[in-house]
C-alpha cells in the first residue's frame, strides 16, 4: 500500500513526475490550476508503489508519498 | 502503518519556488535542504545567494540568508565564516555568476581552503538575463548571443569548473553531479552531503558542480532538457568525484 | 599617559583595534601599505581576523560577510581601489550594514602615481557606486585625530547602519606624530539582532539583502535611507574653526591641506591680514551651516584642496552668493606650499576680489 499526493496548487505541469513513474499512473489533469498549469495527477492510486521517483524528480516539491511500512 | 517516506524539507520554507516549470534549479534547492535536514544544521547554518536565477534563493531556505553582489558570493562566505568559524556556510551559484565573473573569488576561495561548501548550478547558459552565452556553453550551442552556436575562433572554449579547481591543493572536495534522472538525483544529493561534511568536519573547502537545466532559454520541454543534457553536456563535463580528502573516502 | 611615536596608517589599524574592529580584509597598495602590514602582525595578537584578499572587489564582499554576521570590520585601500570596490559599497549601504572604509588618496586619475591627493572628495561624499546614497565621510588631519575619529567611525555606523569612509592622503598615512592611546578597554557595542549568525533558536531566518524587485519597495527603503541620512546631517556635522574670530578671508579645507593652510592663516595674520580657517571634518554630512554664518561676515572663501576643485562646490553652495568664493589647487599629487597659499590670500587683499 502506498499513496501520493499533490499539491496541486503548486504544480508547473512540467511531466517531470510523469515520464520517470515506473508503473505509468500519473497524468496532467484537464482542469488548470490558479497558476495556469495543468497539474500532474495520480490516475490509479492502487497501482502506486511509494517509490518516491515522481517526487524526486518534482522540481517544485509538489509530491509527498507515503507507503506502508513495518512496525519498528 | 503508513509512514511518509518523501516530504517537504524543513529547511525549506513555504514559498513556492518562481523558476520555470521543469527547471532543475527547484531539485538542487530541495537536495541542499535535505542535506541540510538530516545533518541537523539547519539552526547553525547560514546561505549566500548570488546574482542569477537563484537570485531569490533567500526566500527559500529556511536558514539565515545572505543575498551576494553578482560573482563575490565566495568572498561574502569568507567573511561570514572567518567571523563565525562554528557555523555551518554555503554559497549557491551558477556558471555565469561562478565561472564567469566572480572566477577569481572561486579560485581564492578554493586556493585559501575556505571551510565552506559552494553548490555551483552549471546550465551552460545564462538564464535571468535572457539565454546568453555563459563560460560553460558547448561549442555548437546557440545561445542568444551566439545565435549561430558558439564558435571556438570567436568565443572560445567551455570552462571545466570542478577540473580546474580540483588542480589546487585546498580544494579538499571536488564533484560533478548530475539530476537528470531519479538515480542521479540520489547521487547528487550524496554529493552534497559529502560536501557539507567535509566542511564540518573542518577539512576545508568543498565544491559541488551540479549540471542542471534551463528549459526555457535552451528552448525545449523539461523532459526533452533532461535528455539534451544526459546526451550533450555529460560527454563535456564527465560525472565524478574529482577530489576527496582521505578520510572521507 | 605617556604619548608614542606613530605613523597615520598604523594609528588608523590601532584606532581600529581600539574601537572594537577585529575584523580586516585588504588589497594592498600604495600608500596605505604600512596599515595591511600593522594588522597583519596585530590582528593575531588579539585573537582578530587579517586577511589579505585577492582584489578590492573581494576585499569589500568580505566586508559585507562579515558586517552582515554582525562584526565591526574594516577594509582600507588607495583611489584605484576605491574605484574597484564601488559595487560593493552600494550592496552595504542597500542592505544597510555598518563598516570602516578607509582610502589613503593619491594622484588621480587612471594609475596616477603614489603621491598624495584629494581627488576623491566626489566619490566618497556623493555616492561613488550606484544608486542614492551617501557616505558619512571623516577626514583626520593629524595622527592623534585619526585615532579618535576611528572610535567615532566605528560608533556612527553601527547606530545609524551605514558604511563609514576614513578619508586621508599619503602625506597623513605616512607622518610621524606623537600620539596619546589611552587604556585598551573593553569596547561597549550595540546588539544587532538583524546579523546573519545562523538562527540559534531565533525561529525566523535573518535575510541580508538589497534586492527590491517592486519598485515601490526599493522607493521605501530610499525613502528610509534618506529619513537616515536627514538626521546624520543635523546631528553629526563636525569641524574646527581656527583664527575664525572676525576673519575677512575665510578659508576652508580639509586633512592635509587644511594644515598647510593653518600656517597660511598664522603667516597672514602675522602680516595683519584677518585670516582664518573652517576645517571640515566630517565631509558628510558637510558642515554648511557654519560656513552660511561665517559668509555673513566674511569678505570672501577661498577654498583650497589637492585636487581641481571638488569640496568647493559644496562651499559655494552653503555660501550661497552672499560672498565670493574663490579655489586655489594643485592636484595629480602635488601638494600645495604654505607660500602659495599665503600668496593667494595676499591677492585676495589686494583686489578685494579677483577675476
Ligand atoms: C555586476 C553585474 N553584471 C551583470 C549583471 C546581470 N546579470 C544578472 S544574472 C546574470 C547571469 C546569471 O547567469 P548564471 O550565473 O548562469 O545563473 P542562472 O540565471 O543561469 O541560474 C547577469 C549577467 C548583474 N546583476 N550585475
Ligand atoms: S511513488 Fe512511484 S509509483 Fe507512485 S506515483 Fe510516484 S513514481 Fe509512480
Ligand atoms: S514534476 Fe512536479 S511540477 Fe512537474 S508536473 Fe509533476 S508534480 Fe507538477
Ligand atoms: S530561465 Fe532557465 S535557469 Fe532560470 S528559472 Fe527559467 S529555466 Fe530555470
Amino acid at each position: 500500500m502506498a499513496r501520493v499526493t499533490f499539491r496541486e496548487e503548486r504544480c508547473k505541469g512540467c511531466e517531470l513526475c510523469i515520464a520517470v513513474c515506473p508503473e505509468k499512473i500519473i497524468v496532467l489533469a484537464e482542469h488548470i490550476n490558479a497558476m495556469g498549469f495543468h497539474p500532474a495527477t495520480v490516475v490509479e492510486q492502487e497501482k502506486c508503489k511509494g517509490c518516491a521517483m515522481c517526487a524526486r524528480m518534482c522540481p517544485d516539491v509538489v509530491i509527498e508519498v507515503e507507503r506502508e511500512v513495518a512496525e519498528a | 502503518m503508513m509512514k511518509k517516506v518523501f516530504t517537504r524539507p524543513k529547511a525549506l520554507t513555504d514559498k513556492p519556488f518562481h523558476y520555470c516549470p521543469g527547471c532543475t534549479h527547484g531539485i538542487i534547492h530541495r537536495l541542499v535542504a535535505e542535506v541540510i535536514d538530516e545533518l541537523g544544521v539547519a539552526d547553525n547554518t547560514v546561505g549566500v545567494c548570488p546574482v542569477g536565477c537563484s537570485v531569490f534563493a533567500y526566500n527559500y531556505f529556511n536558514v539565515d540568508m545572505f543575498q551576494a553582489s553578482h560573482g563575490r558570493a565566495p568572498a561574502v562566505a569568507t567573511g561570514i565564516k572567518r567571523s563565525l568559524p562554528d557555523r555551518v556556510v554555503f554559497t549557491y551559484q551558477g556558471d555565469g555568476d561562478l565561472a564567469s565573473i566572480g572566477t577569481a573569488e572561486i579560485i581564492h576561495a578554493a586556493a585559501r581552503s575556505e571551510k565552506f561548501t559552494t553548490i555551483f548550478v552549471n546550465n551552460a547558459v545564462y538564464g535571468m538575463t535572457g539565454g546568453q552565452m555563459a563560460p560553460t556553453t558547448l561549442l555548437g550551442q546557440k545561445t542568444t548571443t551566439t545565435p549561430k552556436g558558439r564558435d571556438k575562433e570567436q568565443a572560445g572554449f567551455p570552462v571545466k569548473v570542478a577540473e580546474m579547481l580540483s588542480t589546487l591543493d585546498g580544494a579538499a572536495y571536488v564533484a560533478r553531479v548530475s539530476v537528470h534522472n531519479p538515480t542521479h538525483v540520489n547521487k547528487a544529493k550524496k554529493a552534497i552531503k559529502k560536501a557539507f561534511e567535509v566542511q564540518i568536519s573542518g577539512q576545508g573547502f568543498a565544491l559541488v558542480e551540479v549540471l542542471s537545466t534551463c528549459p526555457t532559454n535552451w528552448g525545449m520541454p523539461p523532459n526533452e532538457a533532461l535528455k539534451w543534457l544526459e546526451e550533450n553536456m555529460i560527454p563535456y563535463y564527465p560525472l565524478g568525484i574529482y577530489k576527496e580528502p582521505a578520510e572521507v573516502k | 599617559m605617556s604619548k608614542i611615536l606613530m605613523k597615520g596608517n598604523e594609528a588608523i589599524g590601532e584606532g581600529a583595534i581600539r574601537a572594537g574592529c577585529r575584523h580586516f580584509f585588504g588589497y594592498p597598495i600604495t600608500p596605505q601599505s604600512e596599515l595591511p602590514h600593522y594588522l597583519a602582525k596585530r590582528m593575531p595578537e588579539i585573537g582578530g581576523v587579517f586577511l589579505q584578499a585577492e582584489s578590492e572587489v573581494s576585499a569589500i564582499n568580505m566586508v559585507y560577510g562579515a558586517a552582515g554576521a554582525g562584526m565591526r570590520v574594516m577594509t582600507s585601500s588607495s583611489s584605484p581601489g576605491l574605484s574597484l570596490m564601488q559595487e560593493g559599497i552600494s550592496y552595504l549601504v542597500g542592505a544597510e550594514l555598518p563598516c570602516v572604509i578607509v582610502n589613503i588618496m593619491r594622484g588621480g586619475p587612471g594609475l596616477g602615481n603614489i603621491a598624495p591627493a584629494q581627488s576623491d572628495y566626489f566619490q566618497s561624499t556623493k555616492g561613488g557606486g550606484h544608486g542614492d546614497y551617501k557616505l558619512i565621510t571623516l577626514a583626520p588631519e593629524s595622527v592623534q585625530e585619526i585615532i579618535d575619529l576611528m572610535a567615532k567611525a566605528f560608533d556612527l555606523g553601527d547606530q545609524y547602519r551605514t558604511p563609514v569612509m576614513l578619508l586621508g592622503d599619503g602625506i597623513l598615512g605616512q607622518m610621524m606624530e606623537p600620539v596619546e592611546l589611552g587604556e585598551i578597554q573593553e569596547v561597549k557595542q550595540a546588539a544587532k539582532p538583524w546579523a546573519a549568525t545562523g538562527m540559534r533558536g531565533r525561529g525566523k531566518p535573518n535575510i541580508i539583502n538589497s534586492l527590491y524587485i517592486d519598485p515601490e519597495d526599493c522607493e521605501n527603503i530610499n525613502k528610509k535611507l534618506f529619513a537616515k541620512y536627514a538626521q546624520i546631517a543635523a546631528k553629526e556635522q563636525m569641524w574646527e574653526e581656527y583664527q575664525l574670530e572676525g576673519a575677512e578671508i575665510v578659508l576652508t579645507a580639509y586633512g592635509t591641506a587644511a594644515r598647510i593652510c593653518k600656517s597660511a592663516v598664522d603667516k597672514a595674520r602675522a602680516k595683519g591680514i584677518k585670516a582664518g580657517l573652517i576645517r571640515p571634518i566630517t565631509l558628510w554630512p558637510f558642515p554648511g551651516s557654519v560656513i552660511a554664518r561665517a559668509a555673513e561676515t566674511a569678505k570672501c572663501f577661498l577654498t583650497v584642496e589637492m585636487s581641481m576643485g571638488q569640496m568647493v562646490e559644496d562651499v559655494r553652495l552653503a555660501v550661497n552668493g552672499t560672498c565670493p568664493v574663490y579655489f586655489y589647487g594643485r592636484t595629480g599629487g602635488v601638494v600645495p606650499l604654505v607660500s602659495d597659499v599665503l600668496a593667494e590670500i595676499e591677492k585676495l587683499v589686494d583686489g578685494g576680489d579677483r577675476e
